[in-house]
C-alpha cells in the first residue's frame, strides 16, 4: 500500500506540518477537543464504542487494546498501513472475530462477542474488502437481500403468497429500487451480479448495505479499485446517505485525499495499536502518523506522495 | 416493462410459457392416447419419478449449495413410508399417504442435514452417506417396514385415488405426471420467493448471508427438508407407479449417484435442467441398447454390450461437461438463442435466465 494523495495541497500541508509537528498537533488537539465536547453533547450515547479490544492470531497481534467511540451521524475513517488491523477491527464489530479481550458496545447493548446473526436487527450493515455478493442473483435481488432480516412471513406463507408475504416482498422491492436508483445502478439491475465489473459490484454491495437504512454502516475499503471519478461520486453518495438518513459511517480507506475530504474524524492504526484519533487536520499533522507512513515508505517505496 | 399496446393475454404468453403450455398439452392430452405401453411404462413414468427426485436434489445442491449423496435414502424412505401408511392406516386416502410419506422423508432429511451446520463441500457429501447406509440397513434389518418380508421387498397395491383407478400404464403415467407438475409448480414458487433467494445467498456467500441476517440454521434445514420431501414423493412414484415391487437394494448408492449425475448433466440450479438430465439418463441407455442390439447383436454377447454401453455413456458425459460445464440446459439455451437471433435478427431476443 502507499499513502496516495489525490490533492496536491495535502502534500504541502503535511510536509510543512512535519517541521513543526509537535506544536501543530498540540494546537490541533486542543481545538478538536473543544469540538468533540459539542458533538458528544449533541449526540448522547455513541453509536459504537470499543473498549480495550485485543485480538491475536497465533503469534500475530492484530489488535492491541483499541478504544474507539463513534458518535451518531459521524463519518469516521480508519486508516493505517497494510496489516495494521483495520479489517480485523470491523470483523470484531460485526462479530466475525471474537476479541481476546475488550467489549463492543452497539447503541446501548454491550457484547464480548457480537452475535453476527443479530447484527442487521441491531441496525448494523457492512461491506467487505473483497466483494461479498451473491453472484447467482440479479443485482436487484442482491439488494433485496439487504432487507432479509425484516422478513416475517415463513416459507409456507411465501409459497401460498399470503397478503403479508406479498406486502413484504413489495416493500423490499420498492426499497431496493430506490437504493438502486440512488447509486445509479438502474441499467444493470436485472443482470446477474456474477458478470459485472468490479467498480459496479462495489456499488451494488453498498446498495445492499444501504437499503436497510442502518444506524451504523461499516465499509471496508468501499472505494478501492474504482476510478477517481467514481471515487468522488461514491464519496458524495456516502455523505448524502449520512445527511439523508442520519447513518453513522465507519470506513476503511487508503486514499488519504478522499479520507481527508470525507470524514469528520480519523483513527489511525499501526501494528494493531491506535496511534492517532482526531479531526483530519489533527491527524495530518500528528508526528506518530507521519512516522508510521514514513516507515512504510522506507521499506519499499521510492517516493512518498503525501 | 411491457409495452401498453400488447394485450394482457399476449403479455402472459412469453416464449417460455408458450413452450411449457405446448409441452403440458402434449403430455396430458396426446401422449396418454398415442403412447405405447412400453413408452409409458418403461420410459416416461421412470423419467417423471427421476426428474422429480433430481428437482429435489437440485434445490438442495444446485440452489442452496449443500452437496448430498443421500438421495436414494430419501427415495426409499418415501416409498416405504407410503407403503406403511397405506398398509396400516386403513381408509387413509392414497394422496394423503403420498404427502405424509413426503413429510417423513423431509424429517429424515432434516436429521441427516444437521451436520451441514458444521460441514461443507466434500465433508458434507461424505456425511450424507450416513443417511444412505443407515436407511438401507434399517429397512433390511427391521422386518416391520416391509411387513415382515424376509428380504425387505414390498409389493405396492394398485394405484387408486378417490375411487378412480390409476392401475394401468396410462393411469400410472397420468398420476405421476400430475404429481410431478404440481410439485414442480410449488418448487418454482418457492425458488422465486425470499426463501429461494436465501438458498442462493447461502450457496454464493455464507458469511455475507449471515451478516445481513439470513437465518443460516433454518435456511439450511429448510433446504434439506424441502429437498427430501420432493425426493420422498418421487420415491412413492418410483415404488407405486413405476416398479410396483421394490427392495431396499434398489435404493443403493448407485441410485444416489445417478440422481447427482442427472443434475450435473442437466445443469445445476436449473429446474429445466433436472428434467433434461433425467431424460438423458433414462432415454439414452435405452436408445443405445436398441441400436447396439440391432447393429452388433451377432458380434457381441449381451454382457459386453452392456459394458460398452456404459463406456459410451460415460464418455458422452465427460465430453458434454467439457464442452459445457453448466450442463445440457446451457447448451440448449445457447442453441435456442442462436436460432432466435437468426430468426429475429432486427430485434434481439430476451435474455433467458
Ligand atoms: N483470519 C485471520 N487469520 C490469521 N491472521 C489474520 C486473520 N485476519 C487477519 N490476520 C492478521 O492480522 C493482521 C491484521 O490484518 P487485517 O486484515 O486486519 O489488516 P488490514 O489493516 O485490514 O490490512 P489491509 O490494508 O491489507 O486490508 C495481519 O497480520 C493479518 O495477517
Ligand atoms: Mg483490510
Amino acid at each position: 500500500m502507499s499513502l496516495v494523495a489525490t490533492a496536491g495541497g495535502d502534500a504541502l500541508i503535511v510536509a510543512r506540518a512535519r517541521e513543526r509537528a509537535t506544536e501543530a498537533s498540540r494546537v490541533a488537539r486542543e481545538t478538536s477537543r473543544a469540538t468533540d465536547a459539542v458533538r458528544v453533547a449533541d449526540a448522547g450515547v455513541p453509536v459504537l464504542t470499543l473498549q480495550g479490544i485485543s485480538l491475536s492470531f497465533g503469534g500475530v497481534t492484530a489488535l492491541d487494546g483499541i478504544d474507539l467511540a463513534v458518535a451518531k451521524g459521524e463519518i469516521r475513517a480508519i486508516i493505517g498501513p497494510n496489516g495494521a488491523g483495520k479489517s480485523s477491527l470491523l470483523n470484531v464489530v460485526s462479530g466475525l472475530y471474537r476479541p481476546d479481550r475488550g467489549v463492543v458496545q452497539l447503541g446501548s447493548e454491550r457484547f464480548r462477542h457480537v452475535p453476527t446473526a443479530r447484527l442487521a436487527a441491531v441496525g448494523v450493515a457492512r461491506t467487505f474488502q473483497n466483494l461479498a455478493l451473491f453472484k447467482g442473483l440479479p443485482v436487484l435481488d442482491n439488494v433485496v437481500m439487504g432487507l432479509v432480516h425484516r422478513r416475517r412471513a415463513g416459507f409456507v406463507r411465501q409459497i401460498l403468497s399470503t397478503p403479508q408475504a406479498r406486502r413484504e416482498e413489495a416493500e423490499a422491492r420498492a426499497a431496493a429500487e430506490e437504493a438502486i436508483t440512488f447509486l445509479h445502478l438502474d441499467a444493470v439491475k436485472h443482470q446477474l451480479a456474477g458478470g459485472l465489473p468490479y467498480g459496479i459490484l462495489k456499488r451494488v454491495e453498498l446498495a445492499r448495505a444501504l437499503v436497510a437504512r442502518p444506524q451504523l454502516l461499516l465499509l471496508d475499503e468501499p472505494l478501492a479499485g474504482v476510478t477517481l471519478a467514481e471515487k468522488r461520486e461514491l464519496a458524495a453518495h456516502l455523505r448524502n446517505a449520512r445527511d439523508a438518513y442520519g447513518t453513522t459511517i465507519v470506513l476503511i480507506e487508503h486514499d488519504i485525499g478522499v479520507v481527508m475530504g470525507l470524514s469528520d474524524r480519523i483513527a489511525v492504526l499501526d501494528y494493531g495499536r491506535k496511534i492517532a484519533d482526531g479531526t483530519p487536520d489533527e491527524v495530518r499533522s500528528c508526528q506518530a502518523v507521519i512516522d508510521a507512513y514514513l516507515g512504510v515508505a522506507h521499506e519499499g517505496e521510492t517516493e512518498l506522495v503525501i | 416493462m411491457t409495452t401498453p399496446t400488447r394485450s394482457a393475454s399476449l403479455r402472459w404468453l412469453t416464449p417460455n410459457r408458450f413452450g411449457l403450455s405446448v409441452l403440458l398439452i402434449a403430455a396430458f392430452a396426446i401422449i396418454p392416447f398415442a403412447g405405447s405401453d412400453y413408452l409409458l411404462d418403461a420410459v416416461l413414468t421412470p423419467f417423471l419419478a427421476l426428474a422429480l427426485a433430481a428437482l429435489g436434489l437440485n434445490l438442495l445442491t444446485g440452489y442452496a449449495g449443500q452437496v448430498s449423496l443421500g438421495s436414494a435414502a430419501y427415495l426409499a424412505v418415501g416409498a416405504y413410508a407410503a407403503y406403511n401408511f397405506n398398509l396400516r392406516l386403513h381408509g387413509l386416502p392414497f394422496l394423503a399417504s403420498l404427502v405424509a410419506a413426503g413429510f417423513v422423508a423431509a424429517a429424515v432429511g432434516i436429521v441427516f442435514g444437521l451436520p451441514s451446520l458444521r460441514l461443507r463441500g466434500f465433508y458434507l457429501a461424505v456425511s450424507t452417506l450416513a443417511a444412505q447406509f443407515f436407511v438401507q440397513w434399517t429397512l433390511t434389518k427391521f422386518g416391520w417396514f416391509s411387513n415382515n418380508n424376509p428380504s425387505g421387498v414390498i409389493d405396492a397395491p394398485p394405484l387408486a385415488v378417490a375411487g378412480l383407478s390409476f392401475s394401468g400404464p396410462v393411469g400410472r403415467y397420468v398420476f405421476s405426471l400430475t404429481v410431478v407438475v404440481v410439485a414442480t409448480l410449488l418448487a418454482i414458487r418457492l425458488l422465486r420467493s425470499q426463501v429461494g433467494r436465501n438458498f442462493i445467498a447461502l450457496r454464493d456467500h455464507e458469511v455475507a448471508a449471515k451478516v445481513i441476517g439470513v437465518p443460516l440454521l433454518r435456511t439450511k434445514l429448510l433446504a434439506f427438508g424441502v429437498s427430501s420431501f420432493l425426493i420422498g414423493v418421487a420415491g412413492v412414484l418410483w415404488a407405486f407407479a413405476y416398479l410396483r415391487t421394490v427392495e431396499p437394494a434398489g435404493f443403493n448408492l448407485d441410485r444416489s449417484f445417478e440422481i447427482l449425475f442427472i443434475i450435473i448433466i442437466g445443469g445445476l440450479a436449473s429446474i429445466r435442467g433436472a428434467f433434461l438430465g433425467a431424460a438423458f439418463i433414462v432415454v439414452f441407455p435405452l436408445l443405445l441398447s436398441r441400436f447396439g442390439a440391432a447393429l452388433l447383436d451377432n458380434v457381441f454377447d449381451s454382457g459386453v454390450l452392456e459394458m460398452s454401453q456404459r463406456i459410451v455413456i460415460g464418455a458422452l458425459i465427460i465430453g458434454l461437461l467439457i464442452a459445457e460445464p453448466r450442463g445440457l440446459i446451457a447448451l440448449v439455451d445457447r442453441v435456442a438463442d442462436k436460432i432466435r437471433r437468426r430468426l429475429f435478427r432486427p430485434q434481439p431476443g430476451p435474455i433467458r435466465s
